[in-house]
């Protein structure tokens, strides 16, 4: 049985294909990278798997079952967890309330949720930060909130899309610690990053898409020296060269 | 800290006592319309406060249940108490469809259906002159003549709908609201079904604003489509002491009940009969015309009100009460307080 495979996704926006025919298989516990220059299709391909856009056609199947056109809690619920590119804090609420918040989609016992959201903020390191409002923190704790609200929902697989993004090199160093830690906690993590040192340091596979479509998939070091991919970010003249 | 905790006990021994201190009907009167606006108050609150969906309809849910309370007594010979539970049932009943079908609609298209929905009710009530009676509204007996019962019974039900709210907003479905209320997208991705919970909300507002209703419909024994589903005696007052005590503040709606009661009442005596006993000091007749105009203002008092607490208490009297307590003692030191 796959993990999580995702079939021949097409997703048009008016006339654009923003997603087109794109397939990839993830293993369990496995880091998969995508990467791709601006607007190729990165992060319409995360809504498209955690449905907050339906595809146009193609499937998505996760732990054997069928999650195409599931709506996002339901994905969610099923083992699927997701950070925002934009990063999207429960403003007016503490810290601690926004990761309660999410817990409580596993448990209905206060006592637990909290518990657990404890727990999360002490694996990525904001236990400090827990009374503040979400609305107060930097824009690293924010992503660093997208994480472990996520992570308190107790998912098998995690799509982080561009947590590195907007980030100092010291809280780059971190993000980095802290994706391996949830990896060794045995979930499987889809990541979307520009930042090529995060990606190929992190990563065990890479897909590189381009125009919506795959341009190569391996090993990071594969996809570095995979002409396609030099091409979409430096242009023809260095490919050939 | 220990204030915040025994604030609300406070006022309920307050309440209980105050109408066996003061014996005059009028004040006894004025309580009951603060308790039911305090219900419908903190209905609005839950569902816009907490739960971010602003409504403009409050009064389709409370009309929903004078009518039921009204329709019972009047065709079926049942009392028309049996209206505090199928008043809230027949909200939930108006409730259920609109909210499946209007919660897709985010912001302030929700808004605006709410505000049609208003007016839809009022023209049924209006125009089903077999059924309501039309314009000539309901009238039935009165159980009681002392406004004591009345009394106690709105409070019963002011306290209930208050605690359930503060239950509420403590459990899990408290958080689910606040996630909503702050991003809808976020909130999906933390598993939370939006559109269900949303319901949720919306039939509990529903619920105990129906029963608000019925109770409203025994106390004044009669009603008319103007009164019980009106836009702005009713829906927009809602509002209002919902902004003036506190938007997503628990005990907000009460303050603010208590408010906009007050102001109301203020003016429509034309400040306790302040002018009228001035002009007759005075002789100056210029004044009691003042005082006529003053009298009929009171939707202007609600206007300029409205603009002071935006101004200065954006977050209302309860979410900003540390700004009034730093007006009110000014050379206080900072953090001295609490």
């Amino acid at each position: 049985m796959t993990f999580f495979e995702v079939k021949h996704l097409v997703k048009h926006f008016g006339g654009l294909a923003a997603v087109n025919d794109v397939s990839f298989r993830v293993r369990q516990n496995e880091i998969f990278g995508l990467i791709g220059p601006n607007g190729s299709g990165k992060t319409t391909l995360f809504n498209l798997i955690s449905n907050f856009h339906r595809p146009d056609s193609g499937t998505v199947h996760f732990n054997g079952q069928d999650i195409t056109g599931m709506k996002p809690h339901r994905i969610c619920k099923a083992g699927i967890g997701r950070t925002f590119q934009v990063v999207k804090p429960l403003g007016r609420m503490t810290v601690l309330d926004n990761v309660v918040a999410a817990a409580f989609s596993k448990t209905s016992s206060k006592k637990k949720a909290v518990d657990l959201a404890m727990d999360m903020l002490a694996l990525c390191g904001l236990t400090h930060r827990k009374d503040v409002l979400a609305s107060r923190l930097s824009i690293g704790e924010r992503k660093r909130l997208e994480i472990t609200r996520a992570m308190a929902t107790q998912p098998k697989l995690l799509l982080l899309d561009e947590t590195a993004a907007g980030l100092n090199p010291s809280e780059l160093e971190e993000a980095i610690l802290l994706i391996k830690k949830i990896r060794e906690k045995g979930i499987s993590i889809i990541i979307v990053e520009h930042i090529m040192r995060v990606i190929m340091t992190i990563s065990d596979r890479i897909h590189a898409i381009n125009f919506g479509q795959t341009i190569a998939e391996g090993t990071p070091q594969e996809v570095a020296d995979d002409p396609d991919v030099i091409e979409a970010y430096l242009g023809e003249d260095y490919a050939r060269g | 800290m220990s204030m915040k905790k025994n604030f609300p006990i406070i006022l309920l021994v307050v309440l209980i006592i105050f109408p066996l201190v003061f014996r005059n009907p009028y004040h006894h009167h004025l309580m009951i319309l603060v308790l039911v606006w305090a219900i419908i108050g903190s209905d609005w609150n839950l569902l816009a406060g907490f739960t971010g969906q602003v409504s403009f309809g409050e009064a389709v849910f409370f009309g929903t249940g004078a009518y039921t309370a009204g329709l019972l007594s009047l065709h079926l010979g049942v009392s028309a108490w049996w209206g505090m539970i199928f008043g809230g049932i027949a909200a939930m009943v108006i409730a259920l469809p609109f909210g499946w079908i209007c919660f897709r609609l985010r912001g302030a298209y929700f808004a605006l259906a709410t505000l049609a929905l208003n007016e839809i009710m009022r023209h049924v009530a209006t125009n089903w002159e077999t059924l309501t009676g039309g314009m000539r509204g309901i009238q039935i007996m009165q159980t009681f003549v002392s406004k004591l019962p009345y009394y106690y019974i709105a409070l019963t039900l002011a306290a209930v709908a208050v605690l359930c709210i503060q239950l509420i907003m403590k459990s899990r479905l408290g958080y689910y609201f606040l996630s909503i209320r702050e991003d809808q997208d976020a909130a999906e991705s933390l598993g939370i079904d939006t559109h269900f919970y949303k319901m949720v909300s919306l039939n509990i507002a529903a619920f105990l604003s129906g029963t608000a209703g019925a109770l409203y419909m025994n106390y004044m024994g009669v009603i008319d489509p103007e009164t019980v589903f009106s836009l702005h005696d009713i829906s927009i007052m809602a509002i209002l002491v919902g902004i003036v005590g506190g938007v997503g503040t628990v005990y907000g709606p009460v303050v603010g009940a208590f408010v906009m009661v007050g102001v109301h009442e203020l003016f429509r005596t034309g400040f306790f009969g302040f002018f009228d006993w001035v002009a007759r000091a005075t002789e100056y007749d210029v004044l009691v015309l003042v005082a006529d105009y003053v009298t009929h203002a009171h939707v202007l008092g609600f206007g300029v009100l409205v603009v002071l607490v935006i101004l200065f208490l954006p977050n209302g009297i309860v979410g900003d009460k540390e700004n009034i307590v730093r007006w009110l003692f000014p050379f206080r030191k900072k953090g001295g307080a609490d």
